[in-house]
């Protein structure tokens, strides 16, 4: 899986479940921000991560995570071994 | 000071419409909402009959992130209540700057408490329940969902009734603001419609397997009953006090005559007669009303050899010699449970508005036990401006409401 596979299909998933353009999914933008995320709803993000990649974010993890990029890198980097 | 308690709204997502002219064309011409589900049957299902309910969707109305809180019947019950806040002309204006109460009737929410917990145990992670998953799955998940949605600041109760829940939240509401403690209540009742909210009562085997013929299935009071069909969906009256209605020009329809309850205090799924008639007698005597005065009632009959049988025998001790016209509109729903209550006051207000009384589809020939009564099988153009509705469940709980034309 290449980085830019997991762009593509992290920014569908998130834009199908956050009901928020992709096009706004600029690498430098805030990820709270874009998706109007609050307390409760960042339970999803972290839910569907989980769901697609099989990765658990820590909230300590979570709470380094600001832009997309951020979270591209922590899902490529967390990666299970295929 | 008792004040008199009017209904001034009503909004309705049923499986016979989702407009209260729909609805109305659909309880006069005798439709009947039942289908056959193959979901159910590959499911396991003993019985795959249910009612055909429509999804809404409330994504021009509600944000992805409010969404994620309401389960299947609250989405039903936003709509409903949505139309009936329009129907009673009450704006959002209006209600932020007064104190609007909510009592819903719902009793369970089954697949969406079953889809996050599903989660939990595969991902062994309370994390992937979801954000949504803690307000979908108590049974106030559509008074805390309405409440927030809609900005109400009066009470917010959830009636966990069984079959009477609808019932029961209309009748606190008449009681709080008949006693002048709140001035408008949204009340109502929701039911969740997918296959996971009533798998166990399909397995105690309370359903009609008459699936060659699902419209034929739901026979209330037919000597060939052999059991109900599930339905869903929601339904909304406004109810508030004459004076507040009046003081702001709202349409007033009905009026809440009396509210009358009780417990059988006996088995938990079969009824008996005492309890029924002590709510239909104490209904008649609050609102001190004589049987003759009542020119119909909606039964709650639900189409199980017992319950039809117990009720009638009940109808027809409090009603004695008066031939009071008999229906139950469940007929055509299916049985529509924590909802039903509050929908069949919306069916029969409709019938009465408009001067009929939908028949009670799919009643042949009566037996032994429901032989006592006068079950009309088609529709009829008869007038009558004051009904009695009943509503009862497990747990022997009944609730009786009377309402009457304005």
């Amino acid at each position: 899986m290449t980085r830019n596979d997991i762009i593509e299909k992290v920014n569908t998933l998130l834009s199908e479940e956050f009901e928020v353009d992709s096009a706004l999914f600029t690498p430098d933008a805030n990820v709270r921000d874009t998706l109007s995320l609050d307390s409760l709803s960042l339970v999803d993000l972290v839910a569907l991560i989980q769901h697609t990649y099989k990765i658990k974010i820590p909230v300590t993890d979570l709470r380094n995570i600001h832009t997309f990029t951020d979270l591209y890198d922590y899902i490529e980097s967390h990666l299970p071994n295929e | 000071m008792e004040r008199r308690v009017v209904i001034t709204g009503m909004g309705i997502w049923s499986c016979l419409g989702t407009t209260l002219n729909d609805v109305s064309n659909a309880l006069y011409t005798g439709k009947s909402g039942i289908v056959f589900s193959r979901a159910r049957k590959d499911a396991g299902f003993r019985s795959a009959l249910c009612a055909s309910v429509e999804r809404p969707d409330l994504k021009p109305f509600v944000s992805r992130n409010l969404r994620q809180f309401m389960p299947e019947e609250a989405q039903y019950a936003y709509m409903a209540t949505r139309a009936a806040l329009e129907h009673a002309r009450l704006d959002q204006d209006y209600i932020d700057h007064h104190e609007v109460g909510i009592i819903y009737g719902n009793d369970s929410v089954a697949e969406s408490t079953m889809r996050s917990l599903d989660n939990f145990r595969e991902y062994k992670d309370t994390s992937a329940c979801g954000s949504g998953a803690i307000f979908q799955s108590m049974n106030s998940t559509v008074t805390m969902n309405l409440a927030c949605l809609f900005r109400l600041k009066g009470i917010n109760l959830t009636s966990s009734a069984a079959c009477a829940s609808g019932s029961q939240s209309v009748g606190l509401a008449y009681l709080l603001i008949r006693d002048g403690l709140q001035d408008c209540i949204v009340c109502g009742g929701a039911q969740e419609a997918n296959l996971y909210g009533v798998a166990a009562f399909d397995g105690i085997q309370s359903f009609s397997t008459r699936e060659d013929a699902p419209e034929k299935a739901s026979r209330p009071f037919d000597a060939d009953r052999d059991g109900l069909v599930p339905g869903g969906g929601a339904a909304t009256l406004i109810v508030e006090s004459y004076e507040h209605a009046l003081k702001r020009g709202a349409p007033i329809l009905a009026e809440i005559v009396s509210w009358g309850f009780s417990g059988n205090g006996d088995h938990i799924s079969t009824p008996n007669v005492e309890g029924p008639v002590r709510s239909l007698e104490l209904c008649l005597q609050h609102g001190g009303v004589t049987p003759q005065q009542i020119g119909y009632v909606n039964a709650h009959a639900t189409s199980t050899r017992i319950g039809d049988a117990r009720e009638a025998q009940a109808i027809a001790r409090v009603f004695g010699d008066y031939r009071v016209p008999v229906t139950s509109t469940k007929s055509q729903t299916g049985h529509e449970m924590w909802m039903a209550g509050a929908s069949e006051l919306i069916y029969s207000i409709l019938m009465m508005k408009n001067g009929f009384i939908a028949g009670n589809i799919n009643f042949e020939r009566p037996d032994e036990n429901t032989a006592c009564l006068y079950i009309l099988p088609e529709t009829r153009e008869i007038g009558f401006d004051m009904f009695l509705s009943n509503s009862f469940g497990f747990g022997g709980t009944n609730s009786t409401l009377i309402v009457r034309n304005l």
